[in-house]
């Protein structure tokens, strides 16, 4: 390897010439910085000033490139010299942009840009340029689970873009739910009336595409690898086991339909003439068979009249049925309605309802359903009372407050919701989940460290970012599409399994060149990890979000640099530092904190060290600079790839050196959460509880840490908690351990 | 510019001697100071007005319409009919909608119609003077013949229901109508373009029939004009003008409030802003005088 | 029960629903409201109805007649058209309104002396003489709707109201003995005539 030759660039443009003395940032990186070769430009990012550097790479071969200039996150193009390690300073938006043009300011607006030169010049020497993961897998078939609109729709994707497919379907034949249903809910116009599933037509498809092959009354019986390099070991019911290679996985273990015995209060389980949707579904295909209009299940009566129950055990706040809408129920009960007025319109149809919640174009359909006569009742329904001849419901009249109504049907239909079937809840201990009434099955069987299946959030749906990549699971190269992931519909599920389809081509793609997956998409840095050093403590194979760290047979964490998604999480969590990336490493940052000049117990300038998450944090302060929000000068601001990647030692290392205090700024965590690798944000939270002792053994107050969740949009929020802290530091004083370190 | 013609409607309460019969007087001077000319539709007949439909059905308040168009097709073919009052432009776009969009309707009317021995083709535009003023003219066209600038008044453009909802002005919005706010930024004066009453309904019909609840409404809407420094009141309808001014005395009997808040229609604005006269403009017609717009009148009278 | 209303309850038995979308104007469009709610607190006059337009809109699916056609609620309306260009669903609620009130009052079900119900009728009669609307006979007329004793009581209480627009020369006495008329009445009253006929024919209003 060649010999590191650094080289530190000041440039003078968008005013930082005018704000800051250009030779002193010179001075400090030669000096301080010890950079190789310092230029100053009065227009770094022009093609000038990019040539320059280019020039020096090409000619002079500088290895490590520090640009003092704008924020990392601006002229990243300009700026994009991949064959050299390269530490950006953040003077203009970190700097001038955030502090007062004044005469009083200036010297504090000089100590920052000043300091922010040595902390990229001690940063890039730590720096190595990323020579991609060797790990790479080259399989580029995709295995679809689930054979039904989701995961038939994933398969016909992903084969009418080139790529091959493994179909395994636990039941005897494909179609799913979709192959029960009389007709559905039309996707585009004319919004009016039922139309055909299309579900025999995708079945023809996938039997005559060479691309698709299928495993019916099939399951998974154990899925190993990563990304480019799944191994699954598909069991047959006829007893053979079957061995498929594949890069990428989609999950489309659909759902089930709540128990209607769970209901017995709306009739559920009492009466043949109360049925759930799909039970409908099947008496609308067993009419359409006969050749007759639907009959009253439990005589075979005429039917004048159909009740239609909106949040048959959904939407629950008792805590007994299912606390979330399904969404698709009501277009359903409109679209079940219609089984009925499309063929006889003197039948009084009544859909009886809290909220009607039809999103997108379900609002036409619905104005269709009322064209057609059927009637929407706003109440809640209290009771349904089979009788001889059909049954009485019982509801809450909710817009002429009669908590007396009722009305007699011969047939009613309950609305119950979507129960995903998404395996084993990896969260549940397996001793836990052994003594359970219905014993949970796994879908996938992953061979993994952190559990068999796909990491649940709430309701038993699979995790994922529910804002910024709701396709992305826990797992990387694993998709979930389709209601195992959230309630939807059929469009909403068509949908769905194409865009999970997308990120499973994305994946093997990105596998294939040993780049990771979303959301730092394209990195070739990975986690390597010193053997010798290793306490096999396994916090790092626990604690990873993604589920990407195994154990090898000597106990010690077994990296599988495909499924990783380069968050840090594992270096934040190992006490014995052993973990890091080759650009970003608890010396990258380490080097940095330790490189600010600290000035002395009598100077009252405090340094407050700010580590700020660059997804949304360190985003939310450059936007303050863009505006010119003003935060104070003794901050000094590090971004960080997550707030997991905070190593403890950067705290203790930051204090011990004299700073008077330390900041983190990590994304929401909990249920809402928002941060981008789930778990980072929680995980820094949960040590960051623990410090206390840490700081009562240094002797220093607990307010010396403070970790704070923000999210991008807190433009005007972050600089408010920076001046508030700044206020909070000089009210307890400077740091004692000043001039000490 | 080509003199302009229209079949005029003026309907009941524009009278001689009718509620709003100032209002035909100054429309009559305005029309004439912006060279319109109006005709009125002979032997036209009443629209059946807003309660109407109490006693006469669908098909009778139809017919009533569109005998006026009948009559206009008859006499003046070509022309729009135009009326100045908001219930009978109402009615009178509202027929014409029905009947556009119902071929059994246009029939059954037409077989009334021949009763009396006419027949609608089904040709007529129904538009209000205001439209007139200002689609057919425009606001800049408005500003020519001013003379006599209402310079120190303010002015709060009660816009009411009936000239607003359902149809309205081309390119206004319902919620907040800037036409008479731009009229009297026209015509010299200052307009009170946030005063809050401006689509507050006056009680209509029900003036009459439910006092007290109208009146709470008349209450609501000349206080607003008082709370924003109103020198007068400024509306396009016959009926809010008639009941935000005739009623003000009964409030004040009632609610022991001194109102007396003028009242007056945009044409009386626009002809004296044209320097027409006191009788010009039907400022007699008044029960609360408006003393300011009275003297900018005696100013313009002079010239 | 008058013959009118018994025969449309026969007709329609236990479908209300059907029957204001046959005999009442524009009723064909209740069954599209989406129960917002947005007309009952656009209406200015809303806090005086007793049922708003949302609950009448509601009661007619429900069956409600009795409690819809007999209420008072309709003849609140004071034709602001609020609803109508708020509605989301562009229910033209304010002619459904007027739609339901004519259908009470042609049934002889609307509340006997309702004072807009009265009023309504004294001003299509007063209209009918003539051609076009004599305000001093309506005025008269409305004062003394409930007899000569309440009539000089209510008008002497607005006189300051009457004398102010006899000053203005507004409201004419004169007026009272003759007024402005067509010059052909007799073909006005006989389409009228015609049109009420075919309307009757239509909605089944023959005895």
């Amino acid at each position: 390897m060649s010999e590191m030759k650094t080289a530190a660039y000041i440039c003078k443009g968008c005013g930082l010439g005018e704000r800051l003395d250009a030779a002193q940032l010179s001075k400090v990186a030669q000096k301080e910085g010890k950079a190789n070769l310092v230029r100053e430009h009065d227009f770094l990012c022009s093609a000038a000033g990019v040539q320059m550097i280019r020039d020096d790479i090409e000619k002079e071969a500088v290895t490590h490139v520090a640009i003092a200039a704008c924020s990392r996150r601006a002229k990243a193009e300009a700026f994009w010299f991949p064959t050299v390690a390269m530490a950006r300073a953040n003077l203009r938006e970190g700097v001038i942009w955030s502090q007062p043009d004044t005469d009083e300011a200036r010297e504090g607006t000089q100590e920052m840009a000043d300091d922010y030169v040595r902390m990229a010049c001690a940063e890039v020497k730590r720096m190595k340029l990323p020579a991609g993961n060797t790990e790479t897998g080259h399989n580029k078939r995709l295995l679809v689970v689930g054979g039904g609109v989701s995961g038939m729709t994933a398969a016909i994707e992903a084969s009418n873009t080139g790529y091959q497919v493994v179909l395994v379907e636990k039941s005897g034949s494909l179609g799913g739910w979709g192959a029960r249903l009389w007709k559905r809910i039309p996707f585009q116009e004319p919004l009016k009336d039922p139309v055909e599933t299309g579900v025999t037509d995708m079945i023809d498809r996938i039997g005559a595409d060479p691309n698709i092959k299928v495993y019916l009354n099939a399951t998974l019986a154990k899925t190993t690898g990563a990304p480019g390099r799944f191994a699954a070991e598909i069991a047959v019911e006829s007893g053979s086991v079957a061995m498929e290679e594949v890069g990428a996985i989609v999950q489309a273990s659909g759902f089930g339909t709540y128990d209607i015995a769970e209901l017995p209060e709306l009739g559920g389980g009492k009466s043949p003439d109360v049925v759930d949707q799909a039970g409908l579904e099947k008496l609308a295909v067993e009419a359409a068979a006969r050749g007759q209009p639907i009959r009253r299940p439990s005589d075979g009566g005429e039917i004048r009249t159909v009740a239609f129950v909106q949040c048959a055990g959904q939407r629950d706040d008792t805590g007994r049925h299912l606390p979330y809408c399904s969404g698709f129920c009501c277009s359903t009960s409109i679209k079940q309605a219609m089984y009925f007025k499309d063929v006889n319109p003197a039948v009084d149809t009544v859909v009886i309802y809290t909220d009607l919640r039809v999103p997108g174009s379900g609002e036409d359909f619905y104005r269709s359903g009322q064209e057609k006569g059927v009637t929407f009742t706003k109440g809640k329904v209290t009771g349904v009372e089979p009788g001889s001849k059909g049954c009485t419901v019982k509801f809450h009249d909710l817009i002429l407050n009669d908590k007396d109504a009722a009305i007699q049907a011969d047939l009613v239909v309950l609305a119950t919701g979507q129960v995903p079937n998404s395996g084993v809840n990896v969260d549940i201990p397996e001793e836990e989940a052994a003594k359970m009434e219905v014993k949970p099955v796994s879908i996938l069987n992953l061979d993994y460290r952190q559990g068999r299946d796909l990491p649940q959030l709430r309701h038993g749906f699979t995790d994922s970012h529910f804002i910024c990549f709701p396709y992305e699971t826990r797992r990387t190269g694993i998709y979930a599409a389709g209601p195992v992931r959230r309630p939807m519909d059929m469009a909403q599920a068509v949908e769905d399994a194409t865009g999970a389809t997308l990120k499973a081509i994305q994946a093997v793609e990105n596998a294939e060149l040993g780049r990771a997956a979303h959301p730092r998409s394209g990195d070739l840095s990975f986690p390597s990890f010193r053997r010798d050093g290793c306490t096999q403590c396994k916090r790092c194979t626990v604690e990873c979000p993604f589920g990407a760290i195994d154990e090898d047979e000597q106990r010690y964490p077994l990296f599988n640099e495909s499924r990783c998604r380069r968050c840090g999480t594992c270096m934040g969590a190992c006490p014995v530092r052993v973990i890091s990336f080759e650009n970003y490493s608890v010396d990258t940052v380490g080097s940095q904190i330790k490189a600010v000049d600290m000035p002395d117990e009598f100077s009252e300038k405090p340094r407050i060290l700010l580590l700020a998450c660059e997804n949304d944090a360190y985003p939310a302060l450059d936007m303050a600079g863009m505006n010119r929000i003003q935060y104070s000068a003794f901050v000094r601001v590090i971004p960080v790839r997550c707030l997991g990647s905070v190593n403890t030692i950067w705290i203790t290392d930051a204090l011990n050196s004299g700073y008077d205090g330390v900041m983190l700024m990590g994304c929401k965590h909990g249920d809402e959460y928002q941060c981008h690798f789930v778990k980072g944000s929680e995980l820094a939270n949960y040590r960051m509880s623990k410090i206390d002792d840490t700081l009562k053994q240094l002797a220093l107050e607990t307010e010396r840490v403070a970790t704070y969740e923000v999210a991008i949009t807190d433009i005007e929020r972050v600089p408010q908690l920076i001046n508030n802290y700044a206020a909070k530091i000089n009210e307890i004083g400077l740091s004692p351990l000043k001039g000490f370190a | 510019m080509a003199k302009k013609e229209y079949a005029f409607y003026p309907g009941c309460s524009s009278q001689l001697k009718a509620s709003a019969s100032n209002y035909l007087v100054s429309v009559n001077s305005m029309c004439e100071k912006l060279d319109i000319k109006m005709t009125e539709i002979p032997d036209w007949n009443c629209c059946g007005a807003s309660v109407g439909y109490g006693e006469g059905g669908e098909l009778p308040r139809l017919a009533i319409s569109a005998r006026n168009f009948a009559l206009a097709e008859q006499h003046l073919p070509g022309q729009d009919v135009v009326a100045t009052c908001a219930a009978c432009w109402l009615a009178s776009r509202e027929t014409i909608e029905r009947l556009d969009a119902s071929a059994e309707l246009m029939k059954e009317t037409n077989e009334a119609l021949a009763a009396a021995g006419l027949t609608y083709r089904g040709q007529v535009q129904a538009r209000h003077m205001v439209e007139v003023l200002i689609d057919d003219l425009g606001y800049e066209e408005l500003a020519k013949p001013v003379s006599n600038p209402l310079e120190g008044l303010k002015i709060a453009g009660y816009v009411g229901c009936q000239t607003n909802r359902p149809f309205g002005i081309a390119g206004e919005s319902f919620e907040n109508p800037m036409y008479l706010d731009k009229l009297v930024e026209t015509l010299g004066a200052e307009s009170l373009p946030k005063y809050e009453q401006k689509v507050t309904c006056c009680g209509g019909a029900l003036a009459f029939s439910e006092p007290d609840k109208s009146q709470k409404q008349i209450r609501d809407i000349v206080e607003s004009a008082y709370d924003h420094g109103a020198d007068l009141i400024v509306t396009p309808c016959p009926l809010c003008q008639a009941n935000v001014e005739v009623y003000q005395s009964e409030i004040n009997k009632k609610q022991g409030t001194k109102f007396a808040m003028p009242v007056t229609y945009y044409s009386q604005l626009m002809t004296v802003a044209y320097g027409g006269t006191h009788k010009e403009a039907g400022l007699d017609g008044h029960i609360i005088a408006p003393g300011k717009l009275e003297e900018i009148a005696a100013k313009g009278g002079k010239k | 029960m008058s013959d009118l209303n018994t025969q449309a309850v026969e007709r329609y038995r236990n479908n209300f629903l059907k029957e204001v979308e046959e005999n009442v104007e524009e009723g064909h469009w209740v069954k599209m409201c989406m129960q917002c709610g947005v007309c009952s607190g656009s209406c200015p006059f809303g806090p005086h109805w007793e049922h708003p337009p949302q609950e009448i809109f509601m009661m007619i699916r429900a069956g409600k007649r009795d409690e819809v056609l007999a209420s008072d609620s309709m003849w609140m309306c004071t034709s602001c058209y609020n609803c109508i260009v708020r509605c989301p669903r562009k229910l033209p609620i304010t002619h459904i309104m007027h739609g339901l009130a004519n259908y009470a009052h042609r049934l002889g079900i609307a509340p006997k002396g309702q004072p807009t119900r009265e009023f309504a009728k004294l001003f299509w009669d007063n209209m009918m003489k003539k051609g076009r609307v004599n305000e001093m006979k309506l005025t008269i007329g409305h004062y003394f709707r409930n007899g000569i004793g309440a009539g000089i009581k209510e008008a002497m209480a607005m006189k300051d109201v009457g004398l102010g627009m006899l000053k203005a020369k507004r409201l004419n006495p004169m007026e009272l003995a003759g007024g402005h008329g067509l010059k052909d009445l007799k073909g006005f009253h006989a389409m009228v005539a015609k049109a009420k006929e075919i309307e009757d024919r239509k909605k089944g209003f023959v005895k």
